[in-house]
């Protein structure tokens, strides 16, 4: 098709598929992420020295471990069709990597947008692809506008397809034939939260607690909340105001001295309190607003609604949590992660499966909630993007 | 409530300083209470933003609401029964549009207004004028676009007039030529929006190589250099351009904007901006929204004695600018004078939630 801009490949991308953590994978990212470790390029892009360091040998070596080690009976479900988000530019070469250790052939639909990363990387792989011919033939990175047709035709050729982009993207893919066998995996929308213990903020020390807020807000500001797996809503539990003061203070501080702070987020923020202010008021029992760097709405509510409840830049709502029982009777499909601080992950995770929830894939620390891997959003990738033969 | 028709009385450029605030505050302060008495939406914002009334001092005290709130929320002060006429901005297609609300009192006291602050530039008589537009921007009188809104309001100002557009923005030189013979030698008033007058005015004469005798006109026009700026086209192209097709001389530009219709803010023969009596800019820190001092760029509040009927009287804009000084431009004008510097960026957004982009 003439308007389909290859970066990597080119039409001829084979679908024979390859065991799942084949030895020529797993020896083509480590030399990607050595050489990419190397690279003085790297420090521009923290989101792709995150990658490198995910894709070195000794990690793979020990999700393939995890996964069941040397013999694992599958291979790759063939042609993998990527709709990669146009706002987390990395998760493209994630989608891909991911894709690859279960043994597929890829086309990559990059974001029309331009990301300097994804220049980057892409030039990156391109040279290195060229010392692997097996994989080169398994893949394509592709770019182009707005397209029916080929949206269509690659779907159409697709054995799996991995659609990013949220609830409208993916109802867009859901419109187009596949084949009857292709299987998708879908990233809809989603709603992240965390939990803190207030007790045991307070037995932390200034440096300590420095540590927690910078892990803090790499999960938020970072990314200026924008993630799925960012949280929206902090729940305090053993709550306590002097703890909860000490930890925003804290918050504040690292923000202050970390935070791209664009202009538009600001007045962003003052629109949404407003907005918050006529649509939910009845929610809101206490509002603060340091600087406009750090917004905090203190809720005297939660219902299942409050996944609506979404704010940018460092906006966060909070309430006082009694218990979890509290928690778990508002929770549905939407929720993605929680990240702690404070409590015990296996006791939640048990009480999530005893609840019979539907919703919280994740359950991790504050400080990982952007560590994307082969489980995400309560999918195994490398099981999902291959098939068992018993 | 102030009196408004006795603010009306005082000459719109003639209050210095600490004159102005006490003008205004005493205003503004009694519009917040106002608003907040009878506008629901209004009084749980402030709620919710904490806002005591005992701890407002000064103009920069009262409490302001994003322009924008007006695209999403219906937010009034008078009852459904009241509405005189409701103006929209006039957006591209697709986007959201703000609606205001307006009384008959708050409508006439926009015009009322607008005569006043303009006759300082234009004198009190009525010139022939000259609509750079096409007359069908303002057939729909129901739905008043800012557009229509503008050519109206600033209608009053002029005699027989006559639009340079057709129906299709096409240059309709024959009305053009017709007008001008008509009224050679006796001064012209001219008005229209910024790009369309490049765009379907400048660009065509240019095009047709046409020379046009306008030395005697005045011309007024406003509504952003948004496009102006992506054709690279300066304040000073834009006059020397006019200038070369049409001999004129005499050129203002204006601020304002739908939510605060009638208080336009025009320029002066020095090519600054100038705030009358009757409103205000405030230049705040775009990030913190602190004040900021005088010759520092920020966000612009805008805060006006005009909005009865909707709480529009303190608004954030989205527009930066600067203030260049205050009681002392050479025009003789007092009050502040500033400069627009265009559009706060776009935030750039870094996640996963909003990735949806054309496919």
């Amino acid at each position: 098709m003439k308007n389909i801009n290859y970066i990597i490949g080119n039409e001829n991308t084979i679908d024979t598929p390859l065991e799942p953590f084949s030895d020529c994978v797993i020896n083509f990212l480590n030399d990607v992420s050595s050489c990419l470790l190397k690279s003085s390029k790297i420090r521009e892009f923290t989101d792709l020295s995150a990658f490198a360091f995910w894709a070195r040998k000794a990690n793979i070596q020990n999700l393939k471990n995890l996964m069941g080690g040397g013999k694992i009976n599958r291979l790759g479900r063939g042609l993998c069709f990527h709709i990669a988000p146009s706002n987390i530019p990395v998760n493209s070469v994630f989608s891909y990597a991911f894709a690859l250790l279960a043994g597929c052939s890829n086309i990559v639909r990059l974001p029309s947008k331009d990301f300097p990363q994804v220049d980057f990387i892409c030039n990156f792989l391109k040279e290195f692809l060229k010392n692997y011919p097996e994989i080169e033939k398994r893949t394509a990175f592709v770019k182009y506008e707005k397209d029916d047709e080929i949206n269509a035709y690659f779907s159409s050729i697709a054995d799996c397809r991995m659609i990013w982009g949220g609830d409208k993207t993916i109802e867009l893919f859901k419109s187009y034939k596949t084949k009857p066998r292709c299987f998708d995996i879908t990233f809809p929308d989603r709603y992240s939260i965390a939990i803190i213990n207030a007790e045991e903020i307070k037995t932390l020390d200034e440096d300590k607690l420095k540590r927690f807020s910078i892990d803090f807000y790499n999960d938020t500001y970072l990314m200026d909340q924008n993630a799925c797996s960012s949280p929206q809503l902090i729940y305090w539990l053993n709550d306590n105001k002097t703890a909860r003061d000490k930890f925003w203070e804290f918050v504040y501080t690292c923000a202050k001295e970390k935070y791209n702070f664009q202009d538009a987020v600001s007045v962003d923020k003052y629109t949404k309190i407003c907005e918050d202010a006529i649509l939910n008021s009845d929610y809101i029992s206490n509002f603060q607003n340091v600087e406009n760097l750090l917004y905090r709405i203190e809720l005297n509510k939660i219902d299942e609604n409050i996944t609506e409840l979404r704010g940018n830049g460092g906006y966060f709502y909070e309430y006082s949590l009694k218990n979890y029982d509290e928690l778990f009777n508002i929770i549905n499909e939407k929720y993605q992660t929680i990240t702690y601080f404070g409590i015990n992950p296996e006791t939640l995770r048990n009480d999530i499966i005893k609840n019979n929830l539907k919703g919280i894939d994740r359950i991790v620390p504050i400080g990982k909630a952007m560590d994307i891997d082969v489980i995400w959003d309560g999918h195994n990738l490398i099981y999902e993007l291959s098939r068992e033969i018993v | 409530m102030l009196n408004y028709d006795e603010i009306l009385n005082i000459a719109p450029y003639s209050l210095n300083k600490n004159e102005k605030e006490k003008l205004l505050f005493d205003g503004l302060f009694d519009l917040t209470k106002y608003h907040y008495e009878n506008c629901g939406n209004y009084r749980k914002i402030l709620n919710t933003l904490n806002i005591n009334f005992d701890a407002l001092k000064t103009v920069s005290d009262i409490p302001f609401i994003p322009v924008r709130l007006f695209k999403e929320f219906n937010l009034a002060s008078i009852k459904e029964d009241e509405i005189f006429k409701t103006m929209t901005s006039s957006g591209t297609s697709g986007q959201a549009v703000s609606k205001i609300v307006l009384d008959k009192a708050t409508a006439l006291n926009q015009q009322k207004t607008l005569v006043k602050i303009v006759s300082d530039f234009t004198g009190a008589s009525r010139m022939p004028m000259l609509i750079i537009d096409s007359p069908s921007v303002i057939k729909n009188r129901l739905m008043f676009s800012a557009r229509g809104a503008g050519i109206l309001g600033f209608s009053i100002f002029g005699a027989d007039r006559t639009y340079a557009l057709d129906e299709d923005m096409n240059l309709d030189l024959k009305a053009i030529e017709t007008f001008l013979d008509k009224h050679k030698g006796k001064p012209i008033l001219l008005f229209g929006f910024t790009f369309m007058i490049w765009q379907y005015f400048y660009k065509e004469l240019k095009k047709l190589n046409k020379k046009l005798d306008i030395s005697n006109g005045i011309l007024i026009h406003g509504g952003g250099w948004k496009k102006l700026i992506n054709e690279a086209v300066s304040k000073e192209d834009f006059k020397k351009a006019l200038k070369d097709v049409c001999a004129l001389n005499n050129v203002h530009d204006y601020y304002g904007m739908v939510e605060q219709t009638g208080c336009v803010y025009m320029e002066c023969e020095y090519g600054h901006l100038h705030a009358s009596i009757f409103s205000d800019v405030i230049i705040r820190n775009t990030k913190d929204f602190s004040l900021a001092p005088i010759g520092e760029k920020g966000i612009i509040q805008v805060v006006s004695l005009l909005p009865e009927s909707y709480p529009g009287h303190s608004l954030l804009t989205e527009d930066e600018g600067i203030i260049l000084g205050e009681d002392d431009c050479p025009c003789g004008r007092k009050g502040k004078y500033f400069n627009i510097l265009g559009r706060i960026k776009n935030a750039e957004i870094r996640g996963c939630s909003d990735t949806y982009e054309k496919h």
